[in-house]
């Protein structure tokens, strides 16, 4: 498949609005602007377009849900608070073309009849925040934004909101919060955001990959756009790959690609002498799947029939010098630290697992202990107001499930006898 | 309850590494940052000038460096909220420091790609050539040594955030090249973000 989404993004200056307009830029906003608000949404919804910040739901229908019954106005919330470890592709998308993020915003609001979108960006991509900035500044300017878009009566703004440093504030009702200026902490659901959302009012959160896909699907329609891949999973798909690789980075493909084409193909397969030991295929959060599994398609149905989720397609790579308890330890770190401690069983149970990892891996852990972990887990997953309990379980659960032999030879041994280049010389966790 | 024999439940265990900010002397934005807070409450409705706290904080970080008490008290008499609203969310964001920092912070990303790529030994050199752990600042006051989770450029492990700047591949080797270059040029000395190619290097 031709590159649709990063076809140009190793192009000089390929984030300015001439270089956008060159390219069919501003197209699809046009179009949905000489359609009705609703035949937008319907058009959304005949792609299959599917959300690309994890969860893989259906857009059109996202759209649809909000509520156009009430009196107050409504919102688009870009979530672009990229932080699911593993995952940079809303960073290039933001950094090399912006125009098409916020014509995609632009859309969004017609089609639910906002005239606001908050781009909620995570703190540390300052540097991105400044390009998407200046393309902000250029859409107002040739009157892409603003008051009377394009002479049709729609008022449109967009706005960067920079967060701070908090994963949980990319869970949608945390988003939320944040813009709100408050903690970035989850809401109870329902209602959801569709009908009370940011300041009470109907909003519509969208991931910026998301959003990015509705331009592409208004140009060339939604027949076109769903044909890209296998069915329900059309259109183009941004994967990135990391860890032990060869070529880390974004590959844009269609969903009919594997895990294989990806790892192997564009990403060039493991570090020279190494082998590949094992992968997660969609971010951090989600369960590991075996080298035998590599040939499973990276659609969201693909994955899931494999036993685990495309999440955020990003896909970590890790070769046979990596001890898995080392890495669930990592991930614990991890969700430890970014625990927005509303819920007692996150707040503790993650602080407890973490514990446990880091003593097993220190070689002081005992058989009991695995006992210990799968017991917490069970007492964190579903029992928390959003997913990130049960993201942060499926490191600890799924390297015992596939990997408990390791578990217990650090157990046997009283310490890891996994000896990496790239790992600390200082025993694990010493600070 | 014990949980268990080694996890006592003593005065240790919920030990927070935060602490609460000291007063400092009296804040006032300067007048440029205060026409900037101005203009970024007008991209919210008028009733929720509240969602203006985050960019209000970075503009008193931008001015002081840090978030003083009596910082927080200043934006809360803005935004029209009270200084615990304020504080709730400076003790919530790890981009907010409660106390000075180094001319340069840098944050390591320690999380998953880019401890598969070395992410560890660059921080144990970090330590080993400025003296410091995790958390503290050099005794110059150059630099502070921050670990963090993910930055979002993965493919780029292992990544360091110099202040608001990238340093993208950074070889546990080159650790004290970086840092002599970052004392002689600044942020300059910097890969910065790969994508950006328009960068002359």
């Amino acid at each position: 498949m031709e590159r649709l989404l990063t076809a140009h993004v190793r192009e000089p200056n390929c984030f300015t609005l001439d270089f956008y307009l060159r390219h069919e830029g501003y197209d699809g906003l046009k179009k949905a602007l000489a359609m009705p608000a609703d035949q937008v949404v319907e058009a959304v919804k005949a792609s299959g377009l599917r959300g690309r910040g994890g969860a893989g739901f259906p857009t059109g229908m996202k759209w649809q849900f909000v509520d156009k019954k009430s009196p107050h106005p409504r919102y688009i919330a870009c979530n672009a608070d990229e932080s699911e470890p593993g995952t940079f592709k809303d960073h290039l998308l933001m950094e090399r073309n912006p125009h098409l993020l916020i014509e995609g915003c632009a859309i969004a609001c017609y089609a639910i009849g906002a005239k606001v979108a908050y781009i909620y960006i995570r703190g540390e991509f300052f540097h991105v925040q400044h390009v998407l900035e200046e393309a902000i500044a250029e859409a107002y300017k040739a009157g892409f934004l603003g008051r009377n878009v394009l002479g049709s009566g729609f008022d449109c703004n967009v706005y960067v909101h920079r967060g701070a440093g908090a994963y949980e504030a990319g869970e949608e009702t945390a988003l939320l919060e944040s813009l709100e200026g408050k903690r970035a902490q989850p809401r109870n659901k329902p209602p959801f955001p569709a009908v009370i959302g940011l300041y009470n009012c109907p909003t519509a959160v969208n991931n910026v990959e998301t959003l990015s896909n509705v331009p592409l699907i208004l140009r060339n329609g939604p027949e076109w756009f769903a044909a890209l891949g296998p069915e329900k999973n059309g259109g183009p798909k941004l994967y990135c790959v990391s860890g032990h690789v060869k070529r880390p980075g974004v590959y844009e493909a269609s969903m009919n690609i594997t895990l294989r084409e990806l790892i192997e193909g564009h990403a060039g397969g493991a570090r020279d002498g190494h082998t590949i030991k094992a992968v997660i295929p969609g971010g951090s959060s989600v369960p590991i799947l075996m080298p035998d599994q590599l040939d499973t398609q990276a659609s969201f149905d693909g994955v899931q029939r494999a036993g685990s989720l495309l999440g955020s397609a990003g896909i970590i790579v890790v070769d046979d010098s990596t001890c898995m308890v080392w890495l669930a330890e990592n991930l614990l770190h991890f969700y430890r630290h970014e625990s927005c401690g509303k819920c007692t069983p996150c707040r503790e149970g993650t602080d407890w697992l973490h514990k446990i990892l880091r003593r097993i891996e220190r070689g002081e852990g005992q058989m009991r202990d695995l006992d210990l972990l799968t017991s917490i887990s069970g007492q964190i997953g579903g029992k928390t107001l959003c997913a990130f309990g049960d993201a942060a379980i499926t490191p600890v659960l799924t390297t015992l499930k596939h990997f408990r032999h390791e578990y217990e030879a650090h157990i046997r041994e009283g310490r890891c006898t996994h000896v990496a280049d790239w790992r600390a010389r200082q025993p694990v966790a010493a600070h | 309850m014990s949980f268990h024999p080694k996890m006592a439940y003593d005065a240790t265990f919920h030990k927070s590494a935060r602490t609460l900010a000291e007063p400092g002397t009296p804040f006032v934005y300067a007048p440029e940052n205060r026409a900037r807070l101005d203009d970024i409450v007008k991209r919210y409705p008028a009733d929720r000038k509240r969602s203006a706290v985050l960019p209000a904080l970075y503009l008193v970080q931008h001015q002081q460096g840090y978030i003083t008490a009596s910082a927080m008290q200043h934006v809360a008499g803005i935004l029209g909220i009270t200084a615990a609203d304020v504080e709730d969310v400076v003790s919530y964001y790890t981009m907010f420091y409660t106390r000075p920092v180094g001319t340069f912070v840098l944050s390591v990303c320690r999380t998953l790609s880019c401890a598969l790529n070395g992410a560890e030994r660059v921080t144990e050199e970090m330590c080993e050539k400025l003296s410091i752990r995790p958390g503290q600042t050099d005794a110059s006051g150059t630099f502070t040594l921050l670990e963090v989770e993910c930055l979002g450029a993965c493919d780029r492990a292992p990544v360091v955030m110099v202040n608001d700047a990238w340093q993208e591949n950074l070889q546990p080797g080159a650790v004290g090249k970086m840092l002599d270059d970052l004392r002689t040029r600044g942020e300059a000395a910097l890969s910065g973000c790969h994508h950006v190619i328009e960068r002359a290097r």
